[in-house]
């Protein structure tokens, strides 16, 4: 019953409000170097625009980066000296538009939008004051000067495929066994459950990890996608992640007698989130707020938001700590509660 | 019989799940080297106790042994001395006859050399020398059945435990199987059956029968037989599910 009604109203809800193109009060910040009341104007414009929101007031070009970095401004609003006298006298000023281009789509959207309210603006201007005047807003896109969709899928692929391979694989090798009876012999044996369940994940941690590998070095030479960051952070990163969906794939085993079963909860409840909630394909940000938070529970968004930073940012583990921390707790308490599961069906 | 040594020792044995008691008080000893009967309805508790008796679950109370060793404590060593074959004659289907035995030996920490020689040797006895080598999907039931039975002792187990072991084999192969059975309780090991086939109850030395969770009769098929006036072990079992409790008397002698 669940499943028949549940599941279309779910997903309609799910698709109608992640596959937006729209954004929402999108975190920016504003670096001004003139103060006067045309950028005071027009920074204005953009927070009442409901489309942005002032997250931080920048004071020099060095905190641009950092501020980036960060990952929570995704755009930086830069107005050259002197902008107010600049239109007066010249009938032109520069803005610069920085943005992160991490998740191509989501930069491209956001400074669009600027760009259409910054000319707006210009416009009225120049019909109060009856002049031609212009306001040349210079895009610049850090982490991902050409705005390659491969820099934002090859993150979201590896956090797809190694969830799959780990996860799904686990699940279905051991409902496997209890279909066919040979986990209760296993069970009856001398070997102790931490045995069986090390010997079942053992060959999926090398498998997903070559995959990882693999991924990686198609992205470095396929798609010409740069490792900004440290190799061995990465790799540690994924080994994280992949002993996160292991034991995600033993607690999904542990509820399911047999292969079908497994294959169906893994797909509805690791494929999906990952594919819609994990900011992989549609930016979080732009979700309701009842989704974004059901997207703080999905592992694979902190795991696409470590690989971004390493990976286009070469940020170090200062940078994704918080990130590193949730993975590392969801693991303990996945293996923790597949643990119990284990036992008590024994009993 | 009694003094051919008690090797499952089952006293006042109790299995709660909530509300429902699945083993009701059970009191039965197994000797060395018998075939003993674990007869019972679906549901009557056989399973549940199966499970106690191989150390996976804990009983609720009652003092317990198996092949010496306390199902409380020392379940560890009671794995180790114990085989078991379920009803599914559970050999993994994509490994060959060889490579099945290796793993399951090796489990219970025989050395290579040993398993080897074993192994030629079992090939000979059931004349499956060609198939070693072989995937198990492709061997019909009534071998796989075999060689399941073999993997179960192959360790030289003090006891086995074999869950309806005969399902969905052909009579002239339950009658080949049951010849392996005798064989091996002969060689000492303890062979402890549960079955549905009452044709098969006759064969077993001594025979329980399990009646909503508790063991309703205990003896010898031809006792039991004459206790409940009947003329085979069928008609004791369905008398005894019936509730026509006749004359237990053999099972009260047990139990006082």
């Amino acid at each position: 019953m669940l499943i028949l009604f549940g599941m279309p109203i779910a997903q309609i809800l799910i698709f109608g409000y992640v596959v937006t193109n729209e954004i929402r009060d999108a975190k920016i910040a504003i670096l001004d170097f003139s103060r006067d009341d045309i950028t005071r104007e027009i920074t204005n414009k953009l927070t009442s625009s409901g489309y942005f929101q002032v997250y931080e007031v920048l004071k020099s070009n060095h905190d641009i980066e950092p501020a980036l970095q960060r990952g929570i401004v995704k755009e930086v609003v830069v107005f050259e000296h002197d902008f107010a006298d600049n239109i007066k006298r010249n009938g032109s000023a520069k803005v610069q538009l920085i943005a992160d281009a991490s998740d191509a789509n989501h930069a491209n959207l956001i400074v669009n939008y600027t760009r259409a309210i910054i000319s707006d603006y210009a416009k009225d201007l120049a019909g109060i004051q009856n002049m031609p005047l212009q306001i040349v807003p210079k895009v610049r896109m850090l982490y991902n000067e050409e705005l390659k969709g491969a820099f934002m899928f090859v993150p979201g692929t590896m956090a797809l495929i190694l969830m799959l391979v780990s996860a799904m694989m686990t699940s279905i090798s051991i409902a496997r066994e209890k279909e066919l009876g040979t986990m209760e012999i296993l069970l009856v044996s001398p070997l102790k459950p931490v045995q069986i369940i090390l010997g079942k994940v053992t060959p999926y941690i090398g498998i997903a990890f070559i995959n990882a590998v693999v991924i990686v070095l198609l992205g470095i030479f396929v798609f010409k996608m740069p490792i900004m960051g440290s190799n061995t952070l990465l790799m540690l990163e994924c080994l994280l992640y992949i002993t996160m969906a292991l034991s995600l794939g033993i607690l999904i085993s542990t509820m399911s007698n047999s292969q079908q079963v497994a294959m169906f909860i893994s797909m509805l409840a690791l494929l999906l989130p990952t594919m819609l909630l994990s900011g992989f394909i549609f930016p979080i940000d732009n979700m309701p707020l009842v989704l974004q938070w059901l997207s703080y529970i999905i592992p694979p968004k902190y795991f696409i938001i470590i690989l971004k930073n390493v990976m286009l940012k070469g940020t170090g583990i200062f940078f994704v700590w918080k990130e590193t921390l949730i993975l590392l707790s969801m693991t303990i308490f996945f293996i923790a509660l597949s643990v119990r599961k284990f036992k008590t069906r024994l009993e | 019989m009694e003094n051919r040594g008690v090797v499952i020792q089952a006293r006042n044995m109790v299995k709660k799940f909530g509300h429902f008691t699945a083993n009701d008080n059970l009191n039965f000893d197994v000797y060395k080297g018998e075939i003993f009967g674990f007869l019972g309805a679906n549901g009557a508790g056989k399973t549940t106790a199966i499970r106690i008796l191989c150390g996976l679950s804990a009983p609720t109370s009652g003092k317990i042994t198996v092949a010496g060793y306390d199902v409380h404590r020392q379940t560890e060593s009671i794995k180790k001395n114990i085989g078991y074959m379920s009803q599914k004659f559970t050999l993994y289907d994509n490994l060959t006859v060889w490579e099945n035995i290796r793993f399951y030996a090796g489990i219970y920490g025989m050395k290579l050399s040993a398993i080897k020689v074993k192994t030629d040797r079992l090939m000979k006895n059931l004349d499956l020398e060609h198939a070693r080598d072989k995937r198990i999907a492709s061997l019909p039931l009534g071998w796989k059945q075999k060689l399941a039975f073999s993997v179960a002792i192959f360790h030289d187990p003090k006891i086995v435990f074999l869950d309806e072991p005969t399902g969905g084999v052909d009579p002239i192969t339950r009658r080949q199987f049951w010849d392996m059975i005798y064989e091996t309780a002969h060689s000492g090991i303890t062979v402890f059956v549960t079955t549905h086939y009452m044709d098969e109850a006759e064969y077993c030395d001594r025979v329980s029968i399990m009646v909503d969770g508790r063991i309703d009769a205990l003896d010898t098929p031809a006792k039991l037989k004459k206790n409940y006036k009947a003329k085979t072990m069928n008609d004791v079992f369905l008398k005894l599910a019936r509730g026509e409790n006749v004359c237990p008397d053999s099972y009260r002698e047990l139990n006082s």
